[in-house]
């Protein structure tokens, strides 16, 4: 089975140079899934499905890899992507009261997307800029020092 | 790019950075004006503040004068947006775009510094330039040398800084044997976590006889608290490669895999530019620097798992597997990236190579203590008037990192304990604060030096939240593989949670450390055998608080949710 083309052709066919530099290489797999998440934002089932036929790995291995690794969703995300920062510093900091409030506003919990597909909220372990905690990024747009009252504005802005 | 010519370009490139390091300089420059663009500065807006102050310098017509840098984390992450205009070092804090004019018009054209941006200690001291704050003073900078001092991706302004001095060394005078000899000397030890001696290591991977080795920087700084690595790939990159070229002449190996966790975006960016730039000028690639040493770095990018920043999890990642560990020995020295002897080690012990060479172990040994020698990277965070990142030799007590460069707990709460290295570690209480740090000291009060995160916390902080924050982490990032991380840690967490919740049982405390210590004697790799560390050692100092959770239902601190004093659930 093809990978069908639903997005835009030019990545597409990145993915298809990838394909033929990894052919029959095992080793390849991360680097492969990282660019199928990239170029789609999540893994599509025919994506695994070529990727495995291409690099000559069991579809078992692949869907192994995809599932332990956070960086790859095997669902749809949302448009905008909300990681809210979960390390210690942030923790301490008060970075469980800004997550009840995103919570709260998306009527979702960390780890989905809302219904609408506006939004994706996931708690990730340490950005690695525990001076300015609590940090929440927005599609990579860092918001330091958050607090609980700050979630909605910030929100407001992201269609 | 051959011998002669890259001490050409280091006298050239010398010349045009001397201003900053208080040496006299031939060009026209009056001032330097550096910008720091670490991470938490561009967090809190510095790119504005960059560009006010470009625009000013031109307003003003001072380009001919004024030299504007961009720099890498200058290490105070909690006063950013920071500038320091050399000579002279003054260092302002928190420059918000309005306050560039200011600067432009007393400083940099009346030669009259701003007093009111300047730092201001927590006692009200005025600390104007670098070399006046106690922030800096008590530090010494190896892994850090360059950070915040030169362009982030500038190989000119690296080699200017000795850069490629080491490399140029060991290809010119030295045998791998007497590589490995001087890290030996130099009594240097893995700042990855472990402590294990890193010229062992390096002897280990020589001594192997294969027909291929690798060199590995691991690069997958996961911990929560610390950040050092994510500075030095960022800020210094070149120290890095230059490091793991020595290494991979030392041990024989002709490439080398740099694994940098996805979460540092700009840290894979600047990595990459890097060792575009190096193969470009001739310092990485075939024949370096004209001899026959062959060696080159391809960058693998992490894909979020915590497990990946153990070793053997590391290279299985990079082979494209998931990043399970699996049991030691054989140990990566032996049969480690595709089977083949492989040298790993973690971003700032391969930032301290370079001195380490051009200086001699000997130079390294002399600081430290007598089991940790040279100097460590802790970020300080949590609950502490001055976050950021500071560079201290091993030896230095508690209360000198806290009090001195962190300059106290803010709020005027009291100080409570230093958690140090993340969830591997544990907890120490205000009891110890004159406790020297070393690996010995700080594995003799349960905790470890580890990766160097260190969070302050104060009298506000549940000890037994926080022992479960850990918990619920290690319990989240636990590969599975092995029972007693994968169950144990859930069932650990399990009990954490019903105390926290005020329905703990009396029996709950014992059976705690029971699973503790089994998890501990039990697990596959670090990761497993650690987690129950923040619980043990939270156990040793604030063992009340959890009775307090558990028989009297309250929680001193007031953080966890629990029913009122009295009630029964």
């Amino acid at each position: 089975m093809g990978a069908e083309c639903k997005c835009n052709c030019e990545q597409d066919k990145k993915l298809d140079a990838l394909f033929a530099q990894y052919k029959g290489n095992p080793n390849g797999l991360i680097v492969v899934l990282a660019a199928i998440q990239e170029v789609h934002g999540y893994l599509p089932k025919d994506y695994l499905i070529k990727t495995a036929e291409e690099l000559g790995v069991p579809l078992s291995d692949v869907y192994g890899v995809a599932t332990f690794y956070a960086a790859f969703s095997l669902r749809p995300r949302g448009r905008h992507s909300v990681n809210l920062c979960l390390g210690t510093a942030c923790y301490v900091k008060g970075a469980p009261e800004v997550q009840a409030m995103l919570e709260k506003e998306m009527g979702i919990k960390a780890g989905n997307t809302t219904e609408d597909r506006r939004f994706s909220l996931d708690l990730v372990r340490c950005l690695g800029a525990c001076g300015i905690a609590p940090v929440m990024t927005v599609n990579g747009e860092v918001y330091p020092r958050m607090t609980a009252e700050k979630v909605s504005e910030i929100l407001a802005k992201y269609e | 790019m051959n011998f002669a010519e890259l001490e050409l370009l280091r006298a050239t490139a010398r010349e045009s950075i001397k201003l900053r390091l208080g040496e006299e300089p031939s060009d026209n420059f009056k001032y330097h004006v550096l910008v720091c663009g670490g991470t938490g500065c561009i967090s809190i807006g510095c790119q504005n503040t960059l560009q006010a102050m470009q625009k000013a310098i031109e307003d003003h017509g001072l380009q001919e004068t004024v030299k504007l840098v961009v720099t890498g984390c200058m290490g105070t992450c909690e006063m950013g947006p920071v500038i320091t205009v050399f000579p002279e070092g003054y260092y302002y804090c928190r420059v918000k775009p309005e306050d560039v004019e200011e600067i432009v018009t007393s400083h940099l054209k009346e030669g009259k510094f701003v007093e009111r941006l300047c730092y201001h200690a927590a006692d009200g001291t005025v600390q104007p330039k670098k070399s006046d704050m106690v922030f800096f003073k008590k530090q010494k900078r190896n892994a850090l040398r360059n950070c915040g001092l030169i362009n982030q991706t500038s190989i000119e302004e690296y080699i200017a800084m000795d850069g490629y001095k080491a490399l140029a060394k060991v290809l010119q005078e030295m045998t791998p044997q007497q590589v490995v000899d001087e890290v030996k000397k130099s009594g240097l030890r893995g700042r990855g976590g472990a402590g294990f001696p890193t010229g062992m290591k390096w002897q280990f991977v020589l001594d192997q006889k294969a027909d291929q080795k690798y060199v590995v920087v691991n690069g997958d700084e996961g911990d929560p608290g610390a950040f050092m690595d994510r500075s030095v790939l960022e800020d210094d990159p070149y120290s890095v490669i230059e490091a793991m070229t020595i290494g991979g002449y030392a041990v024989g190996a002709s490439k080398g895999y740099a694994y940098i966790r996805l979460e540092y975006p700009r840290a894979i960016d600047h990595f990459t530019k890097a060792l575009a730039r190096a193969r470009e000028v001739g310092l990485l690639g075939n024949n370096i620097l004209g001899t026959d040493f062959s060696f080159d770095i391809e960058i693998r990018v992490g894909a979020g798992a915590f497990v990946c920043g153990e070793e053997t999890a590391l290279l299985a990642s990079i082979e494209g597997r998931r990043g399970e560990p699996r049991p030691r020995p054989p140990f990566p020295a032996v049969s480690g990236l595709f089977g083949k002897p492989t040298l790993i080690n973690n971003v700032e012990t391969w930032a301290n190579i370079c001195p380490i060479i051009i200086k001699g172990g000997d130079w390294y040994a002399t600081m430290g203590t007598e089991k940790s020698k040279g100097t460590k990277v802790f970020t300080l965070a949590g609950k502490i008037n001055n976050t950021g990142l500071v560079e201290v030799p091993l030896g230095i007590t508690l209360r000198e990192i806290v009090e001195d460069i962190g300059g106290g707990v803010p709020g005027g709460k009291a100080f409570k304990a230093a958690q140090t290295g993340g969830p591997s570690g544990g907890c120490i209480p205000a009891a110890y604060l004159d406790t020297p740090i070393d690996y010995e000291n700080l594995a003799a009060l349960g905790s470890i030096v580890g990766s160097g995160g260190m969070i302050i916390v104060d009298e506000g902080t549940c000890m037994v939240d926080l022992a479960k924050f850990y918990l619920g982490f290690t319990q989240d990032e636990s590969c599975g593989k092995c029972t007693p991380c994968r169950i144990g840690t859930k069932r650990m967490l399990e009990i954490l949670e019903r105390i926290t919740k005020g329905v703990g049982k009396e029996e709950d405390i014992e059976l705690l450390i029971e699973l503790a210590n089994s998890i501990k004697a039990s697990a596959l790799c670090g990761l497993g055998q650690t987690a129950p560390n923040p619980i043990l050692s939270t156990l040793r100092y604030f063992r009340d608080e959890y009775e307090a959770h558990v028989k009297d239902k309250t929680c001193p601190a007031g953080v966890c949710k629990m029913p009122r004093k009295g009630l029964k659930s």
